[in-house]
């Protein structure tokens, strides 16, 4: 059992509405390319899908092209999630009620667009996500408040400030980020070895 | 338990004609105490005579001294708006309960739109006021948009105007002035909240339009009261108890337990809050539901009434209590 605030994935499935943004990285691609099943031909015609490559793993080297085939308003490819967040801050910022948003792939990815969506004015709630591929966890340390990427094992270091930390369930939304306080506070020197826990 | 302990005594300071159908009621504490700080959108539960309705409070939210309510007489219904209009004066005396929001803002909203439909329009006064209230943290705009028979029906309309320049649009049916409900919903910024409270054929026409347009139900506030309509008479089984309760033409249900010494909880006494929920066990006849709280599955299922405003069109209903 995780704690209340471990977010939940639940699929994508498709919303009403009168234009879709779709944001996905990696596997993620795979569950638009399922979703479009359950939908009518026409429906990507009012669709806007935004795909990160990520790290490039030959086994989502044919994603782009899958992706393309649904034949989307607009298609655009990120190289990473960094480089896709202003053009989607861009597209949230134009967009009128009745635009719907989904997001599929790795937690980072959906963590950061959805803090974007949420200062938007959009509610968690309303958003399809799913997630896929890796389980690495965005982590922000509470002592020091930087984010590290991509963490893997419990416990973790902190990329900033050099603390390790207890990767928590505990989820922020407002930051978008797991967060991490210091595993040995109590005893400085006994440092638990670190376990991959996150793959 | 019983909302007894929570009413507050009250006296009207004020009866003023707003129109042909609307009266407004100011009313002060008794002893002359403050009355409760509200949030725009709620409702007081009015007792004068022997009805019990809710109406929702339009004065500033932040003023303790007096409470302002809109009445609208309504000839067809069982005489709780009619008594208020053709008896009550200044200086009687009444009761009311707590005030209680089943319509609150949502204040992280970027924009609120409100659509009003006649007396619809009394909670988006309150609200309005507290959105412009000097010194309060900055606050997301807002638009009304306010739909009448005609202006001379669309009480306030006037006032508003000038309060809120640029803010109010009217549409009046007598002068074919239909509201453009598709463009003005579809031109929205996302995070715009919106509120509608009017007529039931009102608020399920904005409903379904907003779903339809992809307005995710978050975003979708709405506040109706039903009335509860006279009826024909029948009994009530309490099955915990034994006891037999009989309900008449004019009495509701809820009233026809409270008049037997049953307290079952209520709030609004307009179908719309959900408190008086009550399980049944066997109906002998139709459930008549008016309420806007219970699902259609619900409704449809015969497990469940809102005494405050369904009844029985049959012989006997036997409850959980």
């Amino acid at each position: 059992m995780s704690i209340p605030s471990r977010p939940r994935y639940s699929g994508l499935s498709p919303l009403t509405g009168n234009q879709h943004l779709l944001v996905a990285d990696g596997a993620g691609g795979q569950a638009i390319v399922d979703m479009s099943r359950q939908v009518a031909p026409d429906w990507f015609a009012a669709a806007h899908i935004i795909y990160v490559v990520g790290d490039a793993s030959p086994a989502f080297a044919d994603m782009p092209q899958k992706l393309q085939e649904l034949q989307a308003r607009q298609w655009h490819e990120s190289p990473t999630i960094a480089s896709a967040l202003p053009r989607i801050a861009k597209v949230l910022a134009d967009a009128h009620m009745g635009m719907r948003l989904y997001l599929a792939g790795t937690e980072g990815l959906i963590g950061q667009v959805m803090q974007l969506a949420l200062n938007s004015g959009m509610e968690h709630s309303s958003i399809s996500t799913e997630h896929r591929g890796t389980l690495a966890r965005r982590l922000q340390c509470v002592h020091c408040k930087g984010i590290t990427e991509d963490v893997t094992t419990q416990p973790a270091q902190c990329a900033h400030c050099g603390l390790w930390l207890l990767v928590r369930d505990h989820y922020s939304r407002r930051i978008g980020a797991f967060q991490g306080v210091c595993i040995h506070a109590e005893e400085p020197l006994n440092i638990p070895s670190a376990v991959t826990s996150f793959l | 338990m019983s909302a007894e302990h929570l009413k507050i005594a009250v006296r009207v300071t004020e009866v003023q004609p707003v129109n042909a159908l609307i009266t407004r009621f100011s009313l002060e504490a008794l002893d002359g105490s403050d009355l409760p700080v509200f949030s725009g959108g709620s409702h007081v539960v009015v007792e004068f005579g022997s009805c019990m309705n809710p109406y929702s409070l339009m004065g500033h939210p932040f003023n303790t001294r007096s409470y302002s309510i809109s009445v609208r007489r309504d000839d067809a219904g069982r005489g709780g708006s009619r008594y208020l209009h053709e008896h009550v004066k200044v200086g009687d005396t009444g009761l009311i309960g707590h005030p209680v929001n089943l319509f609150s803002l949502n204040l992280r909203a970027h924009k609120h739109l409100f659509i009003a439909g006649g007396i619809g329009i009394t909670p988006f006064i309150a609200q309005m006021a507290q959105l412009s209230q000097p010194g309060q943290r900055a606050t997301a705009p807002f638009e009304l948009h306010y739909c009448a028979q005609s202006a001379d029906l669309a009480a306030y309309a006037d006032r508003l105007k000038g309060l809120y320049a640029g803010r109010v649009q009217t549409y009046f049916d007598n002068e074919n002035q239909p509201l453009n409900l598709v463009s003005l919903l579809q031109g929205q910024a996302l995070g715009t909240h919106l509120y509608v409270c009017g007529p039931s054929g009102m608020i399920a026409w904005v409903r379904t339009t907003a779903a339809q347009l992809g307005w995710p139900s978050e975003f979708v506030h709405f506040e109706h009261f039903s009335a509860p309509q006279p009826g024909k008479p029948f009994t009530v089984e309490l099955a915990t108890s034994g006891r037999s309760i009989e309900v008449s033409e004019r009495q509701s249900f809820l009233e026809a337990l409270e008049a037997a010494g049953v307290n079952p909880p209520y709030l609004c006494r307009g179908g719309a809050c959900g408190q008086c929920e009550t399980r049944v066990l066997a109906c002998d006849g139709v459930i008549v539901h008016r309420d806007h709280w219970l699902s259609e599955e619900e409704h449809q299922s015969g497990q469940k009434i809102m005494p405050c405003v369904s009844r029985v069109n049959g012989r006997s209903i036997t409850i959980e209590r």
